[in-house]
């Protein structure tokens, strides 16, 4: 048990608390101990916010740490060591790894690497089928005993509707969100770009936008049906948006997320870097109308939550032709500071919505702990500077990869200090 | 002397170049068809230069033309072709390029499937890189020169009216010859069935049409692409007689074009297919012009991109 | 030019530049013997109009044509690299078979003989005459290469940091040479 902490003079902003205003923070074994202006106990450590704006610390929904398997490419120390360095208290990570994470003992080893590497959480996220085949479901009370929070086969979207169906009124039994990666991989092709006009200038095939909506409308439906709790993975089109929409405002239960490169790049970008492959990941970058789309709903509420996709990719492995590269990009370090200097500060979403979308709207999809700091809540809490200035350079990422398709943009505005179950996990 | 010259160390594609530098190219080009017509076809200019030829796609009439443009520039040539290579071995790109890059070549000629292969390697090596075909991408030099022959016979490009009719999904050849002739001020239309027109392709600033007969008339330069069978894994034309019966270029079709129409075809032909035999050896048939043409546009593009320019040894 | 050159000094006129070629041309008459294999080259760009009135003059003079070719030369200079970015390439244009001729090649200026030395390489590399003559309108000294000229219209001795500017009405609009100075 470490020392309380004290959080002074620094601008608490928790929607879920209807909070925005300067105020002191208490933490205290473990958990928010009071927001205001506690008394600072002899023991306490002092964290000076003054200047600083203080968050329910920030969930990712959505990253891979690659660990068991490709060890090369990121560990989940490493990955963990880069969520903190970006803000985030907690990250779940995706059951894709070699072997895949479908049973009890995978999701203990995983946690345990974790609890190791003693940096931000780790919430699992197990397969929905066995070995991601698609073919028989795996054991999710099993994996949600091991802390499990949702099960996911992300990578491919789970084609059989019979199978869906089932895994989403078991999860629903177990208490789990089924995580869908939406993409009708025959309409998809597995082409590595957006299909339009600029796929067709560059000779590439490209993945049209019926693929991820198409496969977006099927999910809906079948969890309608199945009266379970879905949640889309990385939205990328206005078409599946509006999909999304239109189901949520007939009561199915759908949350979905989005993710900054997805809010900020288009399939321009793909040519504008001559192929670079730190512009290829899946879902591909889309058109200027679907980020304005998607932007738009980020900051209206129809989107619940950005998450990073945090993709790792050993530089060897990308450093091949266009079309052969491994699809994904790294996201957790510069996540916040991307949202926060290109949608934030323009104006195009308020300071408030932002928090959410790091922090309440994460939990509310998945069901977690945290996403406010409201008395008794856990400990965790994102500090972020609103005016520094930095440059990304992946040279210095704490990932162990460095595909970023933001490498060298200026932002202002960075995390300063992520502060996990009471303690101060990492500082700027 | 004057200042002229390419911006670029590399020839990637037709996208980047000015009117200016595709006029460059041209009309270096233009001089240097008479050095084919010599008795001695060799001229000192690229002495001591290396280029290094890696063709990754198997191409006969593109390599030679290459290669026998580096010869009669005096440069040296390397070649490597994927067949019983390294790359059978499974080397990558970057890999054979870095081994490649040892050897301290001045200029690399690259024909590769993949759309951005040149690109890749301009980026990771010193030596100036020319695109002979990426994928579905561009090929540059193909363009050049069936805008040289095009300047041969109408004396300008501006205002012409260039149909490109086939497989414009999977053609190369097409987009560098939409960059290059829209550049120049042509008109091009692109026809072929709707499987085989790509999303949105008008947005590259052409018009697109699925009806062959209709816009012949209008058609000074009726440019038959090759209906690549290997390319295409699915069904996307039930046979080659469908095809041949609404695309195919027969004699008749050509009746009906434009009195002054040239055809032309980059190669190689499948007669039957695309074109009719008696049209393909027919006088208004360029396709031998542009045969003779490309190693002047790549003898052109070769001395642009290394005369002047010697290769700085390592620090 | 891109240099700044200064003290500009005009040395001939159309007049002296017409006698000049009119002297060279029936030197050209008396000393060769096989005025029938004559022909001439100019080397790009100013040594064509010296080539063409050479031609025509001496076809005057002995009622017989004698052809004419232009030489580019850009391909077979040995400073490429040296002489700016991009030296632009015009065509070589010899109608005629060099084979057994006697080839009289023309320019305006003689200095060092590297622009000779290259035209020697470009010529020999189109045919094998039997013969190869000289003709400048200038020679200014300065050799680096051993050549001389057969038929000079004036020798006009200079300093390295003077320039030569020979001007046709062909090509410049006017017959004139001057003699420019470079800044110190």
């Amino acid at each position: 048990m470490s020392a309380p902490i004290w959080i002074r003079g620094g601008r608490v902003i928790d929607p879920a608390s209807g909070r925005d205003g300067v105020a002191d923070v208490l933490l205290s074994d473990g958990v928010v101990a009071e927001v205001g202006s506690p008394p600072r106990p002899s023991a306490a450590e002092t964290v000076e916010a003054a200047g600083l704006y203080v968050f329910p610390g920030f969930i990712d929904l959505h990253a891979h740490l690659r660990e068991p398997g490709r060890e090369d490419a990121e560990t989940v120390a490493s990955g963990l060591a880069a969520a903190a360095a970006g803000g985030f208290a907690a990250v779940c990570a995706m059951p894709n790894t070699n072997p895949v994470n479908d049973n009890g003992a995978i999701t203990d080893y995983v946690a345990s690497r974790a609890r190791a590497a003693g940096a931000a959480r780790l919430h699992p996220i197990g397969a929905i089928t066995k070995g991601q085949r698609g073919e028989e479901l795996a054991e999710f009370d099993e994996m949600k005993a091991a802390g499990a929070v949702a099960v996911s086969d992300d990578g491919m979207w789970l084609a059989d509707g019979s199978m869906l169906r089932r895994a989403l009124e078991h999860a629903g039994l177990v208490g789990l969100t089924v995580v869908q990666h939406a993409e009708d991989a025959t309409l998809s092709g597995g082409a590595p770009m957006h299909e339009g006009a600029v796929s067709t200038r560059l000779g590439l095939r490209g993945q049209p936008a019926a693929a991820e909506a198409a496969a977006v409308a099927r999910d809906v439906l079948v969890a309608e049906l199945a009266r379970g709790r879905l949640h889309v993975a990385h939205l990328s089109t206005a078409r599946a948006l509006g999909i999304v929409r239109s189901a949520k405002s007939k009561g199915i239960r759908v949350t979905c997320e989005v993710t900054p490169h997805h809010l900020t790049l288009t399939d321009g970008e793909v040519a504008r870097t001559g192929y670079s492959t730190n512009a290829k990941m899946n879902p591909p970058l889309r058109e200027a109308s679907d980020v304005e789309a998607l932007v738009a709903a980020l900051a209206e509420g129809a989107i619940d939550a950005v998450a990073t996709d945090h993709a790792p990719h050993h530089p060897d492995d990308k450093a091949v032709e266009f079309d052969r590269a491994p699809f994904g990009v790294v996201g957790l370090e510069t996540a916040a500071a991307v949202v926060f200097d290109r949608l934030v500060r323009p104006g195009r979403l308020t300071l408030a919505r932002f928090a959410e979308v790091f922090s309440a709207g994460p939990a509310r999809c998945f069901g977690l702990p945290g996403g406010s700091l409201a008395a008794g809540a856990p400990a965790d809490v994102t500090l972020f500077d609103p005016s520094a200035a930095w440059r990304v350079e992946p040279a210095s990422f704490r990932s162990l990869s460095r595909n970023s398709p933001f490498a060298g943009w200026e932002l202002t505005g960075r995390p300063a200090a992520t502060i996990v179950g009471g303690r101060i996990v990492w500082r700027a | 002397m004057t200042k002229a010259g390419l911006r670029s160390k590399d020839l990637l594609g037709i996208e980047p170049l000015s009117p200016e530098e595709i006029a460059l190219i041209l009309d270096t080009a233009e001089s240097m068809r008479e050095i084919g017509r010599r008795p001695i076809k060799k001229v000192p200019a690229l002495r001591g230069r290396m280029v290094a030829n890696l063709f990754f796609e198997a191409s006969t009439r593109t390599r030679f033309s290459f290669e026998t443009a580096e010869r009669w520039l005096s440069a040296d040539s390397l070649n490597f072709a994927a067949r019983g290579s390294s790359v059978e071995k499974g080397e990558s790109l970057l890999d054979t390029a870095r081994n490649l890059q040892a050897m301290s070549p001045d200029l690399i000629v690259i024909r590769h499937g993949s759309p951005g292969a040149p690109h890749f390697l301009a980026r990771h090596l010193r030596a100036g890189v020319v695109n002979a075909g990426d994928g579905a991408h561009e090929h540059p030099t193909q363009a050049l020169l069936d805008a040289l022959t095009i300047r041969q016979r109408f004396g300008r490009i501006q205002g012409l009216r260039v149909l490109i009719v086939g497989d414009i999904a999977h053609s190369r050849v097409v987009r560098s010859n939409i960059w290059l002739l829209t550049k120049l001020g042509a008109k091009v239309v692109v026809c072929g069935p709707p499987t085989l027109l790509p999303p949105r392709i008008g947005e590259m600033g052409v018009e697109e049409t699925t009806d062959f007969d209709a816009a012949l008339p209008e058609s000074e330069v009726v440019m038959m692409l090759r209906m690549q069978l290997e390319r295409q894994g699915g069904a996307l034309y039930p046979s080659v007689r469908e095809y041949f019966r609404r695309y195919g270029l027969t004699a008749e079709r050509l009746g009906r074009a434009h009195p002054d129409a040239i055809v032309m075809h980059p190669g190689p032909m499948n007669r039957g297919v695309e074109i009719a035999s008696d049209v393909a050896d027919s006088p208004r048939a360029v396709i031998l012009d542009q045969v003779a043409n490309g190693v002047a546009v790549r003898m052109a593009v070769l001395y642009l991109l290394l005369g002047g320019h010697p290769w700085e040894a390592d620090a | 030019m891109g240099e700044e050159l200064l003290k500009k000094t005009r040395i001939l006129d159309a007049e002296r530049i017409g006698r000049m070629i009119d002297r060279m041309a029936h030197e050209i008459a008396e000393r060769q013997r096989d005025l029938p294999e004559l022909a001439f080259i100019g080397i790009r760009t100013r040594g064509v109009p010296l080539a063409n009135r050479l031609a025509a003059r001496l076809g005057a003079l002995v009622a017989q044509p004698f052809p004419v070719g232009v030489l580019d030369i850009t391909l077979y200079r040995d400073d490429l690299s040296t002489v700016a970015p991009q030296p632009v390439l015009k065509k070589t244009d010899i109608e005629f078979d060099l084979n057994g001729r006697t080839v009289v090649l023309c320019d305006d200026v003689l200095y060092t003989g590297r622009t000779i030395r290259a035209a020697l390489d470009g010529v020999i590399d189109l045919g094998r005459p039997r013969a190869i003559r000289l003709a400048v309108l200038i020679d200014r000294g300065h050799r680096e290469f051993p050549i001389e000229a057969n038929y000079v219209g004036k020798s006009v001795p200079t300093a390295l940091r003077e320039v030569i500017k020979v001007l046709f009405q062909e090509t410049d609009g006017a017959d004139e040479v001057w003699i420019l100075e470079r800044p110190a």
